[in-house]
């Protein structure tokens, strides 16, 4: 088949004391009429640059510096901005990651997507609104008209998605890049969007750029696989190739680090159980003076759960399933309304402000994000010393806590008088797990703790989390939305939708054979799911 | 280091802290150019700038050196715009953080006195404070401060709203820290580069009052400010309007010179906005 779109040895260039002098180096890819191609990489590869290049959409401060980008005969690294605006939209078509900051949100989706023939054609209003909602009804939004006149937080997110996808597809693109468009979904919605994705590039012929950092939907959707790193294309070739013998030691690595969905055998684990969790549950409620526009949420319903010494309890559910609420919960940063939380003799659901603060060092939150989670003003050693300093430690000591506790999570003693901001997210991580390990706690609640991180990264943060589990003897419980991410390091699992826990077992029964029809849904959903069934 | 760098990549920013150490120069030479009382007489009254070389800028209607005055004045503006921002500033980020901090009913409750507060006009409101409480300069400062905080206040609280919901926040929760220790140690350096950014805001308008009052001969009448004697020379200001004039001019170039200060502030610590 013919190239529709060939990159020859294109260069980015970043403004001066970035991390390194090119974004993008030397990078040759050519994408085929009629064709998938994924390009993979983890964060600072260098992908998403490739696709703001293609459509010079770049941040300010870079710029192209070298090669052609050529689409249908124009390089577009040359072409004038009008020229770039007839092709946006129009010839090469986008979608982004997030489709709540993608979309404007004080329009509707039908103006917006109508939006697009009012830029590049001449049809009138009545013609325009039959295309949008031929559009809408393409992409499967359950009631296109419904659809049209909503504004974009009407919608849920795989909704939006497809209203995004509807809007890049109105003018009959030749090429659509996708970047990363199913990652802030959730699983079985993005199993929906990309079965939508190959469903329309097979019945209209678009070639798809389709950028992902995520091995599992390369092997989902991808006719050819382009791997990056650090600005270059290290491999690329046929997906069935790349996946089943990959030549490079990168895409190596990237490929072991996606596990396989099959529980290890199972631990031996304690009969003593360290937390029970009896009958919690909470419910928001928002708005309402007088009664009106009083909307009632039921985040966590009448859940009971047990914690094994020494085990690792995973929480799963997709986003709302109330899984984030009931760690909360259990840390008491929000009051469960009724239940009780029991570690020991002591009902942390129960206990006032002073005694909560007290009992504070025996269990303890790794957080979700990163950057939010470490306050940027404090050097990292301060932030893990903070914990032992509040309950009395002198300030020496603790910070000579914080040196081997930075040992410990596999930090440089030395780093303790950085700040947070000059570690990667994997190193922050670590001493968000320091912070934690600081006051000795017998419980560990992680709330996401790897979803924010390259899938590298990923499995280096879970090993260090089994090991000290191991050699601290931890109980752990560990809230994830990935099914991958539980079945590396749980021993039990909870399923968690709509507030509820519809299943709880062994992780190894509970992925086997699921007995609950939402469990089988969600094993069903997580990408590339017979591939890496395959390679075990 | 990196913040003067950053700091001096813009010129009206330079200028700025070029024109206030300037003024602060006058304020601290004062007594050495002029070691007398700037209040006693000392010539003939409504001389020129220029007509008599002991007066650099001449003499008001009583016959008293106006560049004594004016350098004496320094002392007392900055003072003012000090003292009272301190107390504003002070008084805005308490009332802020706890609003923006607890939320719920005593974040409705602080804010409805906030608001009372602003919707009066802060003038008006000094000008009652003063006929209560009297013209003396403590009172004057005092009531600067009091009728300037609402601004910082909301400022501060917006910021709190944001930071709070953030993990570190959380973070700190489980660690068992106390709210106050959370609110002032934790929260607030976070929430502080704003505020000082508004606090210039704050100094330029405390002078401009002070001014103002005094302008309408409400001010402290026993110190020599800037604001006296544009009152001053109110009355001879068709035929001697260099009196009002002078002093005027002083005023405009110190309120300059803590706007763009605070500008250049504001572009340093938000490195980010820059190129906007």
């Amino acid at each position: 088949m013919s190239a529709i779109l060939t990159i020859e040895a294109l260069g980015v260039a970043l403004p001066p004391g970035a991390d390194r002098p090119h974004a993008l180096h030397d990078v040759t890819l050519e994408l085929r009429a009629g064709e998938i191609l994924c390009v993979v990489g983890e964060s600072g590869s260098g992908k998403s640059m490739t696709a703001s290049a293609i459509l010079r959409l770049l941040p300010p401060g870079v710029a192209i510096d070298g090669g052609r980008i050529m689409f249908e005969g124009q390089d577009l690294a040359r072409a004038s901005d009008a020229e770039m605006r007839a092709i946006r939209g129009a010839g090469i078509a986008m979608i982004f990651q997030e489709p709540m900051t993608a979309l404007n949100p004080l329009r509707s989706i039908g103006d917006q997507i109508g939006e697009m023939f009012a830029i590049h054609t001449d049809l009138d209003r009545a013609t325009i609104e039959t295309r949008v909602l031929a559009l809408l009804e393409d992409v499967r939004i359950p009631d296109p008209r419904l659809a049209y006149r909503a504004y974009p937080h009407e919608l849920s997110g795989g909704q939006r998605q497809r209203a995004m996808i509807a809007m890049a597809l109105a003018l009959s693109p030749r090429v659509l890049i996708a970047d990363e468009p199913t990652t802030a979904l959730d699983v079985t919605t993005q199993a929906q969007i990309l079965a939508l994705i190959r469903d329309l590039q097979q019945r209209l012929g678009t070639a798809v750029l389709f950028i992902t950092h995520d091995f599992g939907v390369v092997a989902e959707i991808a006719d050819r696989v382009a791997v990056m790193q650090h600005g270059l294309v290290v491999e690329q070739g046929n997906a069935l190739d790349v996946l089943s013998a990959p030549q490079h030691d990168y895409t190596k690595a990237l490929i072991a680090a996606v596990p396989p969905l099959t529980a290890p055998r199972p631990r031996a684990i304690s009969d003593t159980a360290i937390l029970r969790i009896e009958n919690v549950s909470k419910t928001y409620r928002t708005g309402g003076f007088f009664g009106r526009n009083r909307r009632v949420t039921r985040a966590v319903r009448d859940v009971s759960l047990t914690l094994p010494k020494g085990g690792t309890l995973g929480i799963v559910g997709e986003s709302g399933s109330g899984k984030s609420t009931l760690a909360r919960c259990i840390m008491r940063l929000v009051k469960p309304e009724a239940g009780a939380v029991r570690l020991g003799e002591i009902d942390f659901a129960t206990l006032t402000p002073a005694q909560l603060r007290a009992s504070a060092q025996r269990m303890q939150m790794v957080f979700q994000d990163p950057y939010g989670s470490l306050n940027p003003r404090r050097r990292s050693g301060e932030l893990v010393a903070q914990g032992p300093m509040v309950h009395g430690m002198p300030r020496e000591q603790a910070m000579a806590r914080a040196r081997e506790l930075f040992a410990l999570v596999g930090l440089d003693p030395a780093a303790t008088d950085r700040y947070p901001h000059e570690f990667s997210g994997g190193q922050r991580q670590r001493i968000g797990i320091a912070r934690a390990l600081a006051l000795e706690p017998e419980v560990l609640v992680a709330d996401e703790p790897v979803s924010a991180l390259d899938v590298s990264v990923q499995a280096q943060v879970l090993k260090l989390l089994a090991e000290l589990r191991e050699r601290l003897g931890l109980s752990i419980i560990l809230i994830t939305h990935d099914l991958r991410v539980a079945v590396q390091v749980c021993d039990l699992v909870a399923v968690m939708k709509d507030g509820e826990v519809v299943e709880h077992g062994p992780i190894g029964r509970v992925f086997e054979a699921p007995e609950h029809e939402y469990t089988r849904a969600l094993l069903a959903s997580v990408p590339g799911r017979g591939f890496a069934a395959g390679r075990g | 280091m990196r913040f003067f760098r950053n700091y001096s990549r813009s010129p009206a920013a330079v200028v700025g802290l070029l024109l206030l150490l300037v003024v602060i120069g006058m304020a601290a030479t004062a007594d050495w150019f002029f070691p007398q009382d700037p209040l006693n007489l000392a010539g003939r009254p409504l001389q020129w700038p220029g007509a008599n070389p002991r007066f650099w800028f001449g003499t008001d209607n009583s016959g008293r050196d106006i560049a004594a005055q004016i350098f004496h004045g320094a002392r007392i503006s900055l003072l003012i715009g000090l003292v009272a921002t301190s107390i504003a500033v002070t008084v805005g980020i308490v009332i802020g953080a706890i609003a923006g901090f607890y939320g719920g009913w005593v974040d409705d409750v602080l804010m409805r006195v906030t608001e009372a507060f602003q919707t009066l006009p802060n003038f008006l409101l000094l000008l009652v404070f003063v006929s209560i409480f009297g013209s003396e300069l403590l009172t004057v400062v005092v009531a600067i401060g009091a009728v300037s905080w609402p601004a910082p206040a909301r400022l501060t609280r917006a910021e709190f709203l944001s930071l709070r919901s953030r993990e570190f926040v959380e973070a700190c929760r489980t660690l068992g820290m106390r709210d106050r220790q959370i609110i002032f140690r934790e929260i607030l350096p976070n929430a502080l580069p704003p505020v000082i950014v508004y606090a210039s805001v704050v100094m330029a308008v405390a002078i401009l009052l002070e001014s103002a009052l005094a302008f309408l001969r409400l001010s402290d009448p026993n110190v020599a400010s800037w604001g006296n004697l544009i009152g001053l020379g109110r009355d001879v200001l068709r035929t001697q309007w260099y009196v009002s004039a002078i002093p005027g001019v002083a005023i405009l170039l110190t309120v300059l010179a803590v706007s763009l200060v605070g500008q250049g502030l504001n572009d340093a610590l938000n490195p980010r906005l820059k190129g906007r």
